[in-house]
């Protein structure tokens, strides 16, 4: 353990700036989340939501800034806070060749998670997101929401102090979404877990989080929780807050790449 | 080594899995192995070269192993845009580690591609001429297995989709196969020829194989296996070092 774990902040970030040749996506941000709070990062898209958790989980390094995580530096200290988070991704991670229980193994394997422990715990996970009974069904055959169970339930097998979830409930169905946050809700509540999530859906942060951060154009512009921001604004719901803050401008999506490519991923497999 | 295990051992389940693509994917060397080994027979044999389906054999076992070995390579590519390289890369794991095992993993598929060709190649016809040197033929199937998967990974690490595929076929595998003595002798050559074929890497693990199963080598079974050693090293050290810069 490190000096730092008693500290009652988990992370910290410092002024944090990404620049992407010219084009600045995370602009000088300053926040904190306390250790065991569900904290959530708000903002439409492109805002900066995902480069953050990037940056915040070492898959890319800042442009500037500095950032501890659990006590520390992601950019030098990076196995000490791989080992301390887990994460659910925007994109879904999983293999869809493998078995939900494959998958869960290879998570174990990565993350040393051994023997005895490793079978106790992925059964334990498995029953707890409900997808005991379809341990040795191939991905491919799982629904979207059934895939993001999976996904939250491999997030949490190395017992890690944060879960990471960037949009983890895009595209599901309120039922899905709901039943979701439910398992979420519950960790955070017996194991002392802090949830650092992203959303654009008003709703899921004013239900869920204890904290929001409303982050446009890579700056956060307000902190607080939703009651706070309500207040803050003089509106009648968050969603008003948000739009007040942010304005009522559309924002530019960058579609169809990932779909081009799919189809693309579909003709390189039928071809070999 | 359980990181380098359960990275090879994803590869070698995923595809004993697609038993359509394993099927498929023997599809053209059959093709080769009969449209070339019975086309081009009576021709070789009045040029006084003898039986051109055992000359043949070695090279189209080698070229299913070459295509085999970049394309699981070159899967890196799916991973990383389909997200699941992303829980890979944030495991608490050395970068040489994944990439390893997956180079492996691809090398042992490509390799039992090969060996699945040998057989195909024994029933039409194909005859090595003494079984001890079976283990020197497998060898040589290995290293240019994990040269080239390798090769594939490096590829793979830096280009961002597949847009660059039809490229890396027409200007990287095919190329590498035909400039690789795999259906021609490397003897009396043009003198361009002569150059182009001694610098393609497959060059020398057909040599070798062609030494092993049918005991005719130009360079000598000795120089193929010193010089596709430095090769499968070379690339595995490049592939790593490409591999360890992705920012995913």
């Amino acid at each position: 353990m490190n000096v730092d774990a008693g500290d009652a902040n988990i992370i910290t970030v410092t002024d944090l700036v990404k620049n992407y040749n010219g084009f600045t996506a995370v602009d000088s941000i300053s926040f904190t989340v306390e250790r065991g709070e569900i904290f959530a990062f708000l903002g439409p898209n492109g805002a900066g939501k995902s480069t953050t958790i990037s940056m915040l989980t070492t898959l890319q390094e800042p442009t500037s800034g500095r950032i501890t995580v659990n006590g520390n530096d992601p950019t030098r200290k990076k196995d000490a806070v791989r080992k301390s988070f887990g994460i659910v991704f925007q994109d879904p991670s999983l293999d869809d060749d493998l078995t939900a229980m494959e998958n869960m193994r290879y998570h174990a394997v990565l993350y040393k998670v051994s023997g005895d422990i490793r079978n106790a715990r992925i059964e334990e996970l498995l029953k707890f997101v409900e997808l005991w009974e379809r341990r040795n069904s191939i991905v491919k055959t799982f629904s979207g929401g059934m895939k993001r169970r999976l996904e939250i339930a491999r997030g949490l097998l190395h017992h890690p102090k944060i879960l990471f979830l960037d949009e983890p409930t895009l595209g599901l169905d309120p039922q899905t979404r709901n039943h979701i946050w439910s398992y979420i809700k519950d960790i955070n509540e017996k194991e002392n877990m802090t949830v650092f999530f992203t959303t654009h859906y008003m709703d899921e942060a004013e239900r869920i989080a204890e904290r929001i951060a409303i982050i446009d154009h890579g700056k956060i512009i307000a902190t607080g929780s939703a009651g706070n921001l309500i207040n803050k604004t003089k509106t009648a719901s968050l969603e008003d807050a948000f739009i007040a803050l942010t304005g009522s401008a559309i924002r530019e999506q960058e579609a169809g790449n990932l779909d081009q490519l799919r189809a693309r991923g579909r003709m390189w497999r039928m071809h070999r | 080594m359980s990181t380098v295990y359960i990275l090879w051992l994803r590869q070698v389940k995923k595809y004993f899995r697609a038993r359509s693509r394993i099927i498929g994917a023997l599809g053209q060397p059959l093709l080769f192995l009969l449209a070339f080994g019975f086309g081009f027979g009576q021709v070789f044999r009045e040029a006084g070269q003898g039986d051109y389906l055992q000359f043949l054999g070695p090279g189209i076992i080698m070229m299913s192993v070459l295509f085999t070995g970049i394309f699981s390579g070159i899967d890196l590519i799916w991973d990383r845009q389909f997200g699941f390289l992303k829980e890979t890369m944030v495991a608490p794991v050395p970068r040489w580690q994944i990439m390893l095992g997956k180079t492996l993993g691809g090398a042992t598929v490509a390799s039992f591609q090969g060996l699945v060709v040998f057989i195909l190649a024994l029933i039409v016809g194909f005859r090595f001429h003494d079984p001890w040197m079976l283990p020197v033929a497998t060898v040589f199937v290995a290293l240019v297995a994990v040269t080239f998967t390798s090769l594939g990974v490096a590829v793979a690490s830096r280009i961002e989709d597949m847009q660059g595929f039809q490229l890396i076929m027409n200007f990287l595998v095919m190329p590498i196969f035909f400039l690789s003595g795999a259906l021609f002798p490397l003897q009396g050559l043009p003198a361009v020829m002569e150059v182009v074929t001694r610098i393609d890497p497959l060059t020398y693990g057909i040599d070798g194989l062609r030494g092993a199963l049918i005991n005719t080598s130009t360079f000598g079974i000795a120089t193929d296996l010193a010089i596709m050693l430095f090769l499968a090293v070379a690339l595995l050290g490049i592939g790593s070092y490409l591999f360890e810069r992705i920012q995913a």
